[in-house]
């Protein structure tokens, strides 16, 4: 049987706001992946400790206070640090279109808005995790 | 027997649609019934359901003349970046004609941690204004007279300090505490249930919000000391109906709590505030501010004894709904603002905030939140909606639906207070639970486009990306470590040492109230931090039930 893509849903920084990570969690867990949530306020040294015990193939993070730019890039080079370098990295959340190009510059592989239909997600992992 | 002349009439119509219609089907999925009559309404009593505004049960209105004698007020929320910039709008908003203030906080000050925390890298001054002492506070205020301004501050876990803080910036004024006039939200259940702004677990937090109380009721006596809100619970993705039974339910374990802590109720109650989100169904929206004002009524005056007309109204501020704006065609944006606010003035709000335009991309410009106050302004002057108490009073369709959000509501609230009330209810994950399940089916009607969001999954054009969109200098956060560091410099530090002591004291007996020694750190210009830090390091820290 073929290993099921296992994602982390992440919300770092202080933001409280969750509606879409939960969302985005279920509807990737209905698309058969499975899916570890964080909960809230976690480090970028949480987030990737978690991903490196859960042994996960995606790290999808959300953000709506505009610490993204901090906070994203942070996270990238902390899990590429511990030798995670096959593991898909995508961000969601309230991201102005100017941040994208300096977000997947620094590894993100790509950032989703508001409006994204969940579908376009899971679509995006299966065609890109490895 | 009107009604069975009414009901074969009704029968007829019936039938006739059905042909009609299928011939040429009618949408399908809509919420509501095709059409609503006086069947709709049985048992329907005007005296013991609606009454006249500014009377039990207050369907219509808490006061009996509405808006004709004052508009709402227009309270814009805002707050970014510094004290410094944020007093800037604040000024510009009130010679644009706002009559109130709405403070937003950052991140760290609303979670009890200092701009010099580490925890707090990428979040200083992002999604409001950063606090650290008392000076922030002072440069904030600075040319605004608050014994003349009315102020809210949406602020919980930490709502003691930054009230103290604001009592302080008023001495220093010359206002004197019984002269402030304004609201702190201090709800702290809404946010293990829905906003995340937690910081210590349930028991001292309502220990914290029955000090409060307790201190206002004799020394800031016009002070509206919670704001009960719906608001975060509908953006989190639930329900009209769970919007208001969620909260009214926070509302009945807050009164629970001061009662236990041996408040008198009707001490209390008549400065007990309320926060709705005014959603895009505008009549489903005015249906739910009704409603909610006929089961406060009830809660009050039958489950808590309250004698006091004024213990039984359900005042309410209103903000319009953040989470229906689209980054897609903002413009639109406009519109779907100009519908809520209608909804809000035609349910009878007592306080407005109306979003801006590009707040699905970054916090509103200048010129969009003007936009955003002058809708306000022409549903006021020009619409001609606030020239009549409820006018949709008698509508078939609103009554009916009030009676239904009004049952819906109390279903919920009797599930509630089985599962031992709201604290026991949010411990155990059921009210996340429900607002998951709500915010998850929305996202798959839209998705499979039985909901559509005009821009988002239909009728879509190719954009450009927006610009000039307000961006928060990354400066900011050396600005305000290099402000803390400078006032910790100069300030008494060994009378801040003393008053942090007896404040950690005072935390260990739970017979004191707080208010006072919280205020005393907070005149030597203790820190945000430092007052949270010692009521985390006696109380604890909450650790979320998390689930999906």
């Amino acid at each position: 049987m073929e290993k099921r893509i296992r994602v982390l849903v992440a919300k770092p920084g202080l933001d409280g706001h969750d509606r879409g990570a939960k969302v985005v969690a279920r509807a990737l867990r209905d698309a058969g992946f499975e899916v570890i949530y964080t909960g809230l306020r976690q480090t970028p040294e949480q987030i990737t400790e978690a991903a490196l015990q859960e042994d996960v193939n995606v790290v999808a993070m959300s953000l709506l206070s505009g610490a993204h730019n901090t906070l994203f890039p942070k996270v990238v080079n902390m899990v590429r640090d511990k030798g995670m370098k096959d593991v898909l990295i995508i961000g969601g959340g309230v991201i102005p279109d100017a941040d994208i190009p300096g977000l997947k510059e620094a590894g993100v592989s790509a950032v989703f808005t508001p409006g994204t239909p969940t579908a376009s997600i899971i679509e995006f992992i299966k065609s890109n995790v490895k | 027997m009107a009604n069975e002349t009414l009901k074969a009439k009704m029968a007829e119509y019936t039938a006739k649609v059905e042909k009609v219609a299928a011939k040429n089907p009618e949408r399908q999925n809509l919420a509501h019934n095709r059409l609503y009559t006086p069947l709709d309404l049985e048992g329907f009593d005007y005296e013991r359901d609606l009454g006249f505004p500014g009377d039990y049960p207050f369907t219509r209105g808490v006061q009996p003349t509405m808006y004709r004698g004052r508009f709402w007020t227009m309270r814009m929320y805002a707050g970014f970046s510094t004290a410094e910039e944020s007093n800037k709008r604040y000024r510009y908003l009130l010679e644009s004609g706002g009559t109130g203030l709405s403070c937003a906080f950052d991140l760290p000050t609303q979670i009890g941690y200092d701009s010099d925390d580490p925890i707090a890298e990428g979040e200083i001054g992002k999604v409001g204004v950063a606090i650290d002492t008392l000076k922030d506070m002072e440069i904030l205020f600075d040319q605004i007279d608050l014994g003349k301004v009315s102020t809210s501050m949406t602020i919980n876990a930490p709502a003691a300090v930054l009230l103290a803080m604001y009592i302080a910036v008023a001495e220093k004024q010359g206002v004197p505490a019984d002269k402030l006039n304004g609201t702190i939200q201090n709800d702290i259940l809404k946010e293990y249930a829905a906003r995340g702004t937690y910081i210590f677990p349930p028991k001292p937090s309502m220990r914290l919000i029955t000090n409060i109380f307790e201190y206002c009721s004799k020394n800031v006596p016009s002070w509206n000391t919670i704001s009960i809100s719906g608001y975060h619970i509908r953006e989190a993705g639930s329900t009209a109906s769970q919007e208001i039974a969620f909260t009214i339910a926070d509302g009945i374990a807050y009164v629970d709590a001061a009662i236990k802590a041996g408040l008198n109720v009707d001490d209390f109650a008549g400065r007990l505030s309320f926060f709705w989100n005014a959603h895009n169904n505008v009549l489903e929206e005015v249906a739910k501010f009704r409603a909610s004002r006929r089961v406060w009524a009830k809660v009050m005056k039958e489950r808590f004894g309250a004698k006091n007309p004024k213990s039984w109204m359900l005042r309410v501020h209103t903000q319009t709904a953040g989470s229906m704006l689209t980054a897609q065609q903002p413009d639109n944006n406009i519109v779907r603002v100009a519908l809520q606010t209608a909804a809000a003035v035609m349910g009878g709000t007592q306080s407005l905030h109306t979003n801006s335009k590009d707040e699905a991309l970054a916090l509103p410009t200048e010129d969009s939140v003007r936009i955003a106050l002058r809708t306000q302004q022409i549903v006021a002057y020009e619409s001609g909606l606030a020239d009549v108490v409820d006018p949709l009073g008698g509508s078939y369709y609103v009554e009916a639906l009030t009676d239904k959000i009004e049952k819906e509501c109390w279903d919920y609230i009797k599930k509630i207070d089985d599962l031992g009330g709201a604290v026991a209810a949010i411990e155990k994950g059921y009210i996340q639970k429900e607002i998951q399940e709500s915010a998850y089916k929305w996202q798959m009607d839209v998705e499979s486009k039985q909901r559509i969001i005009v821009g988002v999954n239909q009728f879509q054009i190719k954009e450009k990306a927006p610009e000039g969109l307000l961006r928060v200098d990354a400066a900011v956060g050396e600005f305000q470590k290099n402000k803390l560091a400078k006032v910790k410099a100069e300030r008494d530090n060994a009378a801040v040492k003393a008053k942090l002591a007896a404040l950690e004291e005072a935390c260990k007996d739970e017979n004191k109230n707080l208010m006072p020694l919280i205020l005393d750190a907070v005149k030597v210009y203790a820190s945000l931090g430092e007052i949270c830090g010692v009521m985390r390091k006696v109380f604890g820290e909450y650790e979320a039930h998390v689930s999906l």
